[in-house]
């Protein structure tokens, strides 16, 4: 029976003494897809990573590559090769002794492993480094020489822990597109881990976002920005404000919520119920800030706030106003091109802030 | 203008002459200790060498050159049997340090088990007790299991004293050991015993070879520990050495010593190849 996943995490639980480094995780993921485990260091993603390769058993759980379970299969049995974030080239080998080590482990023949080898190196495009040894080479160099020596063996799935980590800024951009690239060519699964939510919205298909051992939420990027299931999420995912709240009314797809005596309705979250108290979660850039003169203030979620910093970021204005004794971002795009210093709010003044009951979350305190 | 800039191009060439002279005075004293140094080292070995090829047949003063010291020493069967001997201890017992101090390092480091610091200093101990101190014990230890003195009991008190110090280096090499491209060769298919020949043990090489180099250099040397547990007839060369010298400075011992130099510089010369072919790592 050919499984409908590539890999899939069944309740696994792992315990290193005490600690419970994943605590009750279940994931599936898809074959030919780009995943990304999300989280902050600590949050158990690359425990998760390592059971799937086999460095690590999971106390309790299941892991399944394609159906079969991995059970104790130790990790040179499985069809599964990793990137390490420190490379972990072997350095008393040249890079094509580093690429072709997988495939002479396997028993393939000498003119396939010469084939193979000069193919992955083209793959990340470094042909002509083949003789050289890795203290040679600069760290973006290494890293391409770790992706081919795991790539040679056509794995069903590449793990990748951090593999960006190391690299400077421009060349980790450069890096993110080729993977992207090279994992849509190749249609093979990624499972990527990262701490980075930027690249991780860029580069995946999914994202399971991970704090303290438990994977919160999987979705797309855009599930995950704009449908967080909880305040770790929108709060680890871009920038967000949290209004304390109690729940006063819950209707259809939505939930008002008491805010230092405004009602201000948002879209109804997992597991909220009439009369907890809540967190009304609202994205910066999900705002606008208007005239007082030109405002409805009887409108949804629309109510007068004090501008209490203003600073010009060129793409934006970003406004930090008070809203009933609440600090709050609000990021203003700057859609109208003018040199007057007085077009917009100082400081001090007062407007009218709103926002749609679809761009706010109602999420469970 | 021009003399704007004539006072502002001398006033860095002052400065820098100053720190010139200031340098080459240091320069001057640091030399000086150096050479002092290195004579103090090496200009008693040089004499001993000149003394080998020395007529008088004993004491300090040279009489004329010859190689005659050296016929006698190759002619002299105590002496070569004592050189055999001495090459045989040092390369046996060298060969099960390596292996046993190399397993040790490994095991102590990569396993934690309970009262690992003391087992661990446990392992130093035989580095720093005297080695009078282990002679005695040796000596009585055998005694105790009613082991008769003679090539085994030489053989084993030499493994005794050389694991420790092919252990220290190993698991010295061992302390920055990335374990990652461990698990880098079981990720890529290999098993264990692949993974310890082909990456492990290779990356450990550096510290295997001086580790062993140190054993047999120590081996060879050792006089004390020898001396206790050796058996009649069971001389090694410092054994045999020592002797001989009690009577007089005899030239062929001279021979012998110069000897024994040229094979330990040939030791250095060659873990000094191992470790350039090493370094590119």
């Amino acid at each position: 029976m050919k499984s409908d996943f590539a890999i899939e995490l069944v309740d696994v639980v792992k315990r290193f003494g005490t600690v419970a480094a994943v605590d009750h995780v279940s994931m599936q993921i898809r074959p030919r897809e780009f995943f990304a485990l999300l989280g902050p260091s600590g949050c158990g993603k690359t425990t998760c990573l390592r059971m799937i390769a086999g460095f690590e058993q999971p106390s309790s759980g299941q892991l399944l590559l394609q159906g079969k379970p991995l059970g104790d299969i130790p990790a040179f049995k499985r069809n599964v090769n990793t990137v390490f974030q420190s490379y972990a080239l072997f350095p008393h080998m040249t890079v094509a002794q580093n690429v072709a080590f997988g495939l002479e482990m396997k028993g393939v023949g000498r003119d396939e492993i010469r084939r193979r080898v000069a193919d992955a190196l083209d793959l990340v495009r470094l042909p002509q480094m083949a003789d050289r040894y890795p203290k040679q080479m600069s760290g973006g160099q290494q890293q391409r020489v770790a992706l081919a020596r795991a790539l040679v063996n056509k794995p069903e799935v590449l793990l990748l822990d951090e593999p960006l980590g190391a690299l400077d800024y421009k060349l980790r951009k450069e890096m993110q597109i080729e993977l992207k690239q090279m994992q849509q060519q190749l249609g093979i699964t990624f499972i990527f881990v990262t701490h980075d939510q930027e690249e991780a919205l860029t580069m995946s298909d999914r994202i399971c976002v991970m704090s303290t051992g438990h994977a919160l939420q999987v979705g797309t990027p855009l599930e995950i920005y704009e449908r967080p299931n909880c305040k770790f999420v929108a709060d680890f995912i871009g920038e967000t404000n949290f209004l304390p709240g109690v729940v006063t009314e819950i209707s259809g797809e939505y939930a008002t919520v008491n805010v230092a005596d405004m009602s201000l309705v948002g879209r109804l979250g997992e597991g909220v119920t009439l009369g907890a108290s809540a967190w009304l979660s609202v994205r910066p850039e999900k705002m606008q800030l208007v005239d007082e003169a030109r405002a409805n203030p009887s409108a949804l979620n629309t109510n007068s706030v004090t501008i209490d910093s203003v600073a010009y970021v060129g793409s934006d204005t970003r406004v930090v106003v008070h809203l009933g004794g609440q600090r709050l971002d609000v990021w203003d795009e700057n859609n109208i091109s003018t040199l007057d210093p007085n077009f917009y709010f100082r400081a001090g003044e007062r407007a009218s802030l709103s926002f749609p009951a679809d761009n706010a979350l109602v999420l469970v305190k | 203008m021009a003399q704007l800039v004539s006072a502002s191009s001398s006033a860095p060439a002052n400065v820098a002459g100053e720190s010139r002279a200031r340098v080459s005075a240091g320069r001057l004293v640091l030399t000086t200790i150096t050479a002092a140094t290195f004579a103090f080292l090496y200009v008693p070995i040089f004499v001993l060498i000149i003394f080998s090829f020395n007529q008088a047949k004993s004491g300090a003063t040279w009489t004329g050159f010859t190689t005659e010291w050296y016929a006698k020493m190759f002619a002299n069967e105590d002496l070569i049997e004592a050189a055999l001997n001495s090459l045989l201890v040092g390369t046996i017992s060298t060969l099960v340090a390596v292996v046993l101090g190399t397993l040790l390092a490994l095991a102590m480091e990569r396993y934690s088990f309970k009262g690992k610091a003391f087992w661990d200093g446990l392992l130093y101990m035989p580095v720093i007790i005297p080695e009078i101190v282990a002679g005695v014990s040796l000596l009585l230890f055998f005694a105790f299991i009613g082991l008769e003195r003679g090539f085994p009991t030489l053989l084993a008190a030499h493994v005794a004293f050389t694991t420790p110090f092919v252990y220290l280096t190993v698991r010295a090499r061992l302390a920055d050991f990335d374990r990652s491209v461990e698990e880098a060769a079981m990720d890529l298919g290999a098993d264990e015993w692949h993974t310890f020949w082909r990456i492990t043990l290779p990356l450990l090489m550096p510290g295997v070879v001086s580790g062993a180099l140190l054993a047999f250099t120590l081996s060879m040397d050792d006089f004390i520990i020898s001396n206790f547990v050796k058996g009649v007839g069971w001389n090694t060369l410092p054994v045999y050495v020592w002797p001989q010298l009690k009577r007089a400075v005899s030239p062929e011992i001279n021979a012998a010593s110069t000897m024994l130099l040229l094979f330990s510089i040939f030791i250095v010369v060659l873990s000094l190849v191992l470790q350039r072919r090493q370094s590119r790592i």
